[in-house]
């Protein structure tokens, strides 16, 4: 079956500028390179730290930015090169949902606008029957139809993050791209959210790419989970055997500092020491080699390939 | 300290701990006077602090756990604001009723806060080391100018900050946030409080800071016997630090138990609904999360009866009609539900 998406060797690099001349000094190397395929009906959960290129790879992958270098594929169709038009075809089948619906939502448009814009600007609907497909959508996600006609402001953080998902849907797409987005909603209503994606995934065999920094939330929404570490993939494997198994020294890390919701499995347990090095000055080899209990002298000198460790489980460590 | 690991010490559980109470709160309430209307974003709180304890409350965004902490150290921003009854008792001193100036040698000397966002807290102009001179300068007045600069830096290494000589010289930018976050607390505990306030410390961290911070919390409250309120929402963070948990909805207390008690028999439907609302790491991957239908309801137009009622399954006409009395059901665990005994026996409402 061919992948909803695929990118290889994907890449970006920004550029840091300082002074009047705005002068490139250095680079930041958000992306290094990474690959990964999601299946269609699957969630591919991308977890890693702040600054760790998460973001940027959802972003990159929709063409929101530029890649540096690598390629993206839409089922099965290179869309690295195409320009504006030729991507306004594509751009049905791919949508985003961003954490802080508020920020994403045009406050001076009524929530009934906001999700039939995309039906609009395609020209998929007459007026009448978008007023429909909007009303359709609105049930669908928890909302009353009553509520098209209010605006952004007059809806909680939850119900925005409906508005957002339900704008996603209206084109039918079949790749959405989460990027954080239950990560600002309190936990009750984050539960709401969740459930509605997962239901949603089911009806209409969506895939999901799930960014995420909770490993708890993205182990119960995802399918596989991939780890990134500055900028790269670190391990990447089904969810069951990243959790039960993890074969990176940073998956293991992550996995033992998030705390657990139970008093009696309070426990000593290992903390991992240091912040996470800058992506403009990055550690050589393994980057995490700074902070990995394990490293030893080649891990300072060769960046380590992402290889197979079992099948399906990809890992990138010298260790292992 | 690169590829160092540390050890989270397991902590002693519950009562044992518990010593004579250096903070009680009695029947708090902070209301806001808006143009909409009165809301009482704390209505009738009470609790005590022990010495040495560390006391969780736990609720989500508009439960009053913020304002709780606020109107403790008189920073209430008024108006709106305003303290309308309750007394906040330090070592048998009414809070509420000394003048500004008094108030001004409790805050960062007896009682300090850390809050989520050190930015907000460190003055962006002034270096690291100088923030804390300022606290033990202001407190502190025995100190000589050299013992203060020797202890700020000392407070740095407490908080293991590496190379605290220079990165006292430092200004707040130049910190990681994880490291601004230890500077913080190196700023709160400089004076050696009796109480520290921590609002969602660790929210704004990345999971692997997040432990560190903890740890170094746990790790000095247990040094120098500083009892803890840690105000958060994430009950993975309650269940590893707290001994005794406060859970707050609508701006009153719902429940209060120890620890292990609270998480093993929740006797409020809205700590259940809590607890069966976030994903685990450990457990089976079940279908569905348990949701809380609905939304937190306006604290200006509050219902009659339970403020949870409208959301709660178990709810019945009683529960929409009458607030339910917060009761202790066991020996230090209350709930303010109708079916708390229910749910004791039957689980349910039967």
């Amino acid at each position: 079956m061919t992948a909803v998406l695929e990118v290889e060797g994907l890449t970006k690099h920004f550029a840091v500028r300082k002074g009047l001349l705005r002068r490139a000094i250095g680079k930041v190397y958000a992306v290094d390179g990474v690959s990964f395929a999601v299946a269609p009906g699957e969630t591919l959960g991308l977890v890693g730290e702040s600054g760790c290129g998460k973001s940027t790879v959802g972003r990159t992958a929709m063409r929101l930015i530029e890649p540096t270098a690598g390629s993206i594929h839409l089922h099965g169709q290179d869309i690295t090169g195409l320009s504006r038009a030729e991507m306004r075809p594509h751009r049905r089948a791919m949508q985003i949902i961003f954490q802080d619906p508020y920020a994403s939502l045009n406050p001076r448009i009524t929530a009934g606008e906001i999700v039939g814009e995309p039906l609009r600007v395609h020209g998929l609907a007459d007026a009448r029957q978008r007023e429909d497909r909007v009303a359709a959508l609105f049930r669908r996600v928890g909302l009353r139809p009553a509520q098209m006609k209010n605006y952004p402001h007059e809806f909680s953080g939850g119900q925005r993050q409906r508005i957002g998902i339900a704008r996603a849907l209206a084109l039918d797409p079949a790749l959405i791209i989460g990027d954080e987005p239950v990560s600002a909603l309190d936990v009750s209503i984050q539960a709401q959210v969740i459930n509605l994606l997962r239901d949603l995934q089911g009806e209409r065999g969506l895939s999901y790419l799930f960014i995420a920094h909770d490993l708890a939330v993205v182990r119960h929404i995802s399918h596989r989970v991939a780890v990134m570490y500055l900028g790269r993939i670190v391990e990447l494997a089904e969810t069951r055997a990243l959790f039960a198994t993890p074969q990176h020294p940073y998956t293991e890390a992550l996995l033992a500092a998030v705390p657990v919701a139970d008093p009696r499995k309070r426990r000593p347990r290992r903390i991992i020491q240091g912040d996470v090095p800058s992506p403009i000055n990055r550690p050589p080899g393994c980057h995490f080699h700074t902070r990995c209990p394990y490293a030893e002298a080649r891990c300072r000198e060769a960046a380590p390939p992402l290889k197979q460790a079992a099948p399906g489980h990809l890992v990138a460590c010298h260790l292992r | 300290m690169p590829g160092e690991t540390a050890t989270l010490p397991a902590l002693p559980e519950g009562a044992a701990r518990a010593g004579p109470p250096v903070l009680e709160v009695e029947g708090l309430s902070t209301w806001f006077f808006t143009r909409r209307g009165i809301v009482r974003a704390v209505d009738d709180v009470s609790f005590a602090l022990a010495e040495g304890e560390t006391l969780a409350i736990v609720g989500e965004s508009g439960c009053g756990k913020s304002i709780t902490a606020l109107s403790i150290l008189g920073l209430v921003p008024s108006p709106p604001g305003r303290i309308v009854g309750g007394a906040v008792r330090l070592r048998g001193t009414d809070l509420l009723r000394v003048d500004e100036e008094a108030m001004r040698r409790v805050r960062g000397n007896e009682i300090s806060m850390i809050f989520q966002e050190p930015m907000t807290s460190l003055n962006p102009v002034l270096t690291i080391g100088a923030q804390i001179e300022e606290a033990l300068t202001l407190h502190q007045t025995a100190l000589s100018r050299a013992e203060v600069r020797a202890r700020a830096v000392e407070m740095l290494q407490l908080v293991r900050i590496p190379e605290p000589e220079r990165r006292a010289k430092e200004y707040p930018h130049q910190l990681s946030g994880g490291m601004r976050q230890r500077a913080m607390i190196a700023m709160a505990l400089s004076c050696n409080p009796r109480v520290l306030i921590a609002d969602e410390p660790t929210t704004a961290l990345d999971v692997t800071i997040q432990a560190q911070i903890l740890e170094l919390i746990l790790d000095l409250q247990r040094r120098l016997g500083t009892a803890v309120i840690l105000i958060t929402h994430d009950l993975g963070v309650v269940a590893e630090t707290a001994q005794r948990v406060i859970v707050m909805y609508a701006g009153r207390k719902v429940e209060e138990a120890e620890v292990v008690a609270l998480f093993e028999q929740p006797l409020h439907p809205y700590t259940r609904g809590l607890m069966g609302s976030i994903p685990h790491l450990v457990d089976e991957n079940t279908e569905r999360l348990a949701e809380i239908p609905g939304m937190v309801p306006a604290l200006n137009a509050l219902p009659p009866g339970c403020a949870f009622a409208p959301r709660c399954t178990m709810a019945t006409e009683r529960c929409h009609a009458e607030m339910p009395p917060y009761r202790e059901w066991q020996p230090g665990h209350y709930s303010a539900c109708w079916y708390a005994e229910a749910l004791m026996q039957h689980g349910a409402v039967p």
